[in-house]
């Protein structure tokens, strides 16, 4: 079965090139565009990996994922941070909250994908389907 | 002896006093004749003392009241002889003060105060004009002796002809030689050395007669001794209150007679002249004195009856056949009455143009610039009151008919100006003595003098009715003006003398006691009272740097003349070593110059012209630390370490901004770079990431459209925000540049709703407008204002989240002014937003994100500020309200002047 990729992101040209990219790679991915509902989604959803912008209306990125952490059943859950201020300060403080891997916009496709299956163990998930 | 060769010997007289007036005065200028201020000339000019009272009146006296005569040359001896020191510091005082009388002295000392200027200047001009008809009279009364006496049938002149003729050529004579010029130490050479002559040709008229009186009519000394001790005047008796109040009251009007003031104080060059004078004027006095007795003893000896002993200095010449001897005895008295007038009104003019005249021009002209010539109005003044004082004397003597006895009508005048004893003592001894103390004392002193003697000495009948004299006024006995309060039987004068004085001196001191000198009269208390041990104490100093050298230069020229007021800039700029006609106003020029100005125009007005100039009328807190004696130097210390420590704190302070301006102005640009970082990465992520998948190329085709259109979008985006920030910059620097024109408001406002109308084009919109208020033409930047208005309808459009929205557009013109407020009617901006949406990358992150980076309303509200207007947030208006407020017409670009 495929992994479940959840993307919180309000730009939606960034959300659709990143469903994009992870649906290619054989990811089922869910978008949300607002930080306030972020939460309650990813506890409703229960994804294997979370895709979590800095910058949201309603709530910003890093307190979305300290709640999280702060669970204990959301401890373990790999989460990707994205920014596009791209400054040390940020990349600091997102580690700090918990976050597994921090990616700066604009970004690789490559690279991104890359890191996404790096944070979730992949058992190939496009051709494992097949057999 | 024929009339007409009477008048011929005035002339020619007067006529070689000019001559030796205007001598001394081309001497001085010349720089030579150093003796003209000789002690010698200083002592004999004090002489004017000596006034026809006492060259004809004397001899009346001693006829009439023996010994008594006397005290009017014992209080003056008493003065010179034994209170030098008063003398000495007046004399100090005045040359410090550069005073120029006896009312610019008091009026300088209490606060430079005008009002008592007048006061005493009213007092000086009302105690004087008897003393003036007096001479006028005795000139009179001699001229009548001769006409009478003449063995050619002469018929006796018109008494009040002759007195008009003597005033007019009196007056004459004085404008002639005391208005010529304006001088800053108001000493007039020419003047007083013609009066030094005069009290020599009177010193030797007198002891002419006497010796002729002595060793011819009588057989010398023991023949006189016989003949007193024969006569009534051996049964005179000495009556002591009489006898000291005399004293007194002489003693005092010496100090105070304007005219000594003149003398003794104004015209002294040199303080050394006083050591001399001390000695030599007692002596001078008691010369004019000797004789006295014997020639009134031998003229009630060998004159008939009925004769008036006032004459008798020439009547006893004359009834001996001895023309020559009367000549000169008659030369003597016209000399006592001539120099006492010229001296008596060069003083009152000084007095009445420096605190009546100059006072009125300076407040009553339109603007406070000096305009026009100061220096000939001065003299016009004070050839006017020349002329007036000398006018009001020869009315009083007119309307007095000339009846009353000489010797009464001085002392009536001595106790007038013996009024101002009290103020002027106090003025140079007591430093408590204040403004209102003077002024009341002053008031009281001459009220009681004028209601006690000088209304009553025309006589019942005159000014008061017989039973007002009797019974007192509406039958008040206790207000009886001869005997107040109930005290009869006293001496009428020196009932008048001693209530006047001691009500002056209680009023004076309880006055000075219960009210608080002003700033200016303390330092000026101080530099009166301590003028010996103060020897630098400057009387108020100025600060430098508030005048223009150049309007005082003006000021000056104008007061002084242009010569003398070119002379005295220069040297003062040489002294500072500057050179050419512009000192630098130091307070050592502008007090120099104070005093230059207050000998013309007094000190009074000069303060108030550099006051004004300066523009600085008060008194600044370094003056007030001065006057404080004894503390001065520790306030003035600890004040500086205040300073310093006020200073200090001052610095530190504007540190600690300048720190947090700069920590601020950092924070802001972090976030500004912050934000424009993710305001570029933002786009350019989704760019990036479609245009590696297209890149790659098994893409359908439909897919790749539609990622290509993305980004299409987000270049597009990229684009205006660069073009946003560039905006933003220029504006911000004003360096933009206007295309000013004018335009219809109404067609902007149509174009903003045109251009905005693709914004969100499926929401319909209500517009309310009120097209005739926006019937309005601008002068403006037509393009940077419709940038304004597009970009608060779109917002509107955007933002408005109403179910049926509605824009209404308000137009109001206020003066000069427009306003456009644009209100919509969905939920606003809240309150806590209301300051910062104005602020770049300001963005409300709740709302919906139309691709703006958040700089548009900061556009706005630099377009607007460059366009000499404002925009801002309407609170309370049921939606998201601006107001937009501009000029009707811009005429320039508001930053201009800035850039």
């Amino acid at each position: 079965m495929a992994h479940h990729a959840m993307l919180i992101e309000d730009e939606p040209h960034i959300t659709e090139a990143i469903r994009f990219l992870l649906s290619r790679d054989g990811w089922q991915v869910s978008a949300l565009r607002d930080g306030g509902e972020a939460e309650a989604a990813v506890r409703a959803a229960r994804p294997d990996l979370l895709i979590l912008d800095l910058m949201l209306p309603g709530r910003s990125g890093l307190e979305i994922l300290s709640a999280l952490r702060a669970d204990a059943e959301f401890a373990a859950l790999p989460v990707m941070m994205l920014t596009a201020k791209g400054q040390g300060r940020d990349r600091e403080a997102a580690e700090r909250a918990g976050a597994n891997l921090f990616m700066a916009k604009p970004f690789s496709n490559a690279e991104f994908v890359a890191a996404a299956r790096s944070l979730v163990p992949v058992t190939d998930p496009a051709s494992g389907g097949g057999a | 002896m024929p009339f007409n060769l009477l008048v011929l010997a005035c002339l020619s007289y007067a006529i070689l006093l000019f001559a030796i007036a205007f001598a001394a005065e081309r001497n001085m200028q010349a720089g030579a004749a150093r003796w003209l201020r000789s002690p010698l000339v200083y002592t004999l000019s004090l002489s004017i003392y000596c006034t026809a009272w006492t060259f004809y009146g004397a001899v009346g006296y001693a006829a009439r009241s023996g010994l008594e005569f006397a005290t009017i040359y014992l209080g003056p001896t008493l003065v010179f002889v034994g209170w030098w020191w008063i003398l000495r510091k007046l004399v100090r005082i005045g040359r410090r003060q550069r005073v120029t009388s006896i009312a610019d002295m008091i009026s300088s000392r209490y606060g430079k105060s005008n009002l008592l200027g007048v006061i005493v200047t009213v007092m000086c001009v009302v105690a004087a004009t008897p003393y003036i008809a007096l001479q006028l009279q005795s000139v009179t009364l001699s001229f009548g002796v001769f006409a009478t006496a003449g063995t050619y049938g002469w018929a006796l002149p018109d008494t009040n002809s002759t007195a008009l003729w003597v005033a007019v050529g009196l007056a004459l004579f004085t404008i002639l030689f005391g208005t010529r010029n304006l001088d800053a130490n108001e000493q007039h050479t020419g003047i007083v050395t013609a009066i030094a002559v005069e009290a020599v040709v009177k010193l030797v008229a007198l002891l002419a007669v006497g010796i002729y009186v002595v060793w011819v009519l009588a057989d010398g000394p023991v023949d006189i001794f016989e003949r007193i001790n024969a006569s009534a005047l051996a049964d005179w008796e000495l009556i002591p209150s009489r006898w000291t109040g005399l004293i007194a009251l002489s003693a005092a009007a010496v100090l105070c007679l304007p005219r000594m003031f003149q003398v003794l104080v104004v015209e002294c060059s040199d303080e050394r002249n006083l050591a001399t004078a001390s000695w030599a004027f007692p002596l001078y006095l008691a010369a004019m004195s000797i004789f006295v007795v014997p020639i009134a003893v031998v003229g009630l000896q060998m004159l008939p009856a009925g004769a008036n002993p006032d004459l008798f200095v020439l009547t006893l010449p004359l009834s001996q056949g001895q023309g020559g001897l009367a000549m000169l005895a008659f030369l003597g008295g016209f000399s006592s009455a001539t120099s006492m007038v010229i001296v008596a009104s060069i003083a009152l003019s000084t007095m009445v143009s420096n605190h009546i005249v100059m006072p009125l021009w300076l407040s009553l002209r339109p603007t406070r610039e000096v305009t026009g010539d100061v220096r000939r109005l001065v003299l016009h003044a004070r050839r006017f009151s020349i002329a007036g004082v000398l006018g009001l004397g020869y009315l009083y003597y007119s309307l007095s008919g000339g009846s009353a006895a000489l010797a009464a009508i001085g002392l009536i005048s001595f106790v007038g100006v013996a009024q101002m004893l009290p103020a002027m003592l106090g003025a140079i001894f007591w430093r408590g003595a204040t403004r209102v103390g003077a002024s009341a004392g002053l008031c009281i002193g001459f009220a009681v003098w004028a209601y006690t003697l000088f209304l009553p000495s025309f006589g019942p009948g005159g000014v008061y009715s017989l039973s007002m004299f009797m019974e007192g006024p509406f039958g008040i006995g206790w207000l009886r003006p001869q005997a107040l309060f109930g005290v009869a039987g006293m001496d009428p004068l020196i009932h008048a003398l001693f209530w006047s004085l001691s009500l002056n001196t209680v009023a004076f001191a309880i006055g000075s006691l219960v009210s608080f000198p002003t700033p200016v009269e303390r330092v000026q208390g101080l530099a009166f009272v301590n003028v010996f041990d103060t020897e630098r104490t400057e009387p108020l100093a100025w600060e430098t740097g508030q005048v223009e050298t150049e309007e005082l230069l003006k000021l000056a020229q104008r007061i002084l003349g242009d010569e003398q007021a070119l002379t005295f800039f220069e040297h003062a700029a040489a002294e500072q070593g500057t050179g050419g006609y512009l000192p630098d106003p130091t307070p050592e020029f502008l007090d120099a110059l104070e005093r230059k100005l207050a000998g013309a125009v007094g000190a009074a007005a000069a303060h108030a012209m550099i006051a004004e100039l300066a523009g600085r009328a008060r008194v600044t807190v370094a003056d007030l630390m001065r006057v404080a004696d004894e503390t001065a130097q520790i306030m003035e210390y600890s004040g500086r370490l205040e300073a310093q420590r006020a200073e200090m704190e001052r610095t530190a302070r504007q540190l600690r901004e300048a720190n947090e301006k700069l920590t601020q102005l950092s924070i802001q640009k972090d976030a500004f770079l912050s934000q424009i970082s993710h305001e570029l990465r933002t786009p350019m992520t989704s760019i990036r990431a479609f245009s590696e998948i297209l890149m790659e190329g098994d893409v359908p085709p439909e897919v790749a459209s539609g990622q290509a259109r993305i980004i299409h979008e987000e270049a597009i985006r990229l684009t205006r925000l660069l073009d946003d920030l560039l905006d933003l910059s220029v504006l911000e620097n004003g360096t933009v540049q206007l295309d000013l024109r004018l335009a219809s408001l109404n067609e902007l406002i149509d174009r903003a709703l045109r251009s905005a109308a693709q914004v969100r084009p499926e929401r319909v919109f209500t517009i309310w407008r009120d097209l005739p208020s926006e019937a309005l033409f601008l002068r403006t930047d037509p393009d940077r204002l419709s940038q304004v208005f597009i970009n608060l309808v779109s917002n509107s459009r955007k933002y408005c989240d109403a179910a049926r929205p509605e824009l209404r557009i308000n137009v109001k013109q206020r003066g000069a002014r427009v306003i456009v407020d644009f209100i919509d009617n969905g939920s606003g901006i809240p309150k806590d937003k209301q300051q910062i949406i104005f602020e770049k990358f300001a963005r409300l992150s709740d709302q919906t994100r139309a691709g703006g980076a958040g700089l548009g309303l900061a556009i706005c509200r630099e377009i607007m500020a460059n366009l000499g207007g404002t925009i801002a947030y309407l609170p309370a208006q049921g939606g998201a309200a601006f107001r937009v407020t501009l000029p009707l017409r811009l005429e320039k670009h508001p930053f201009a002047d800035a850039a």
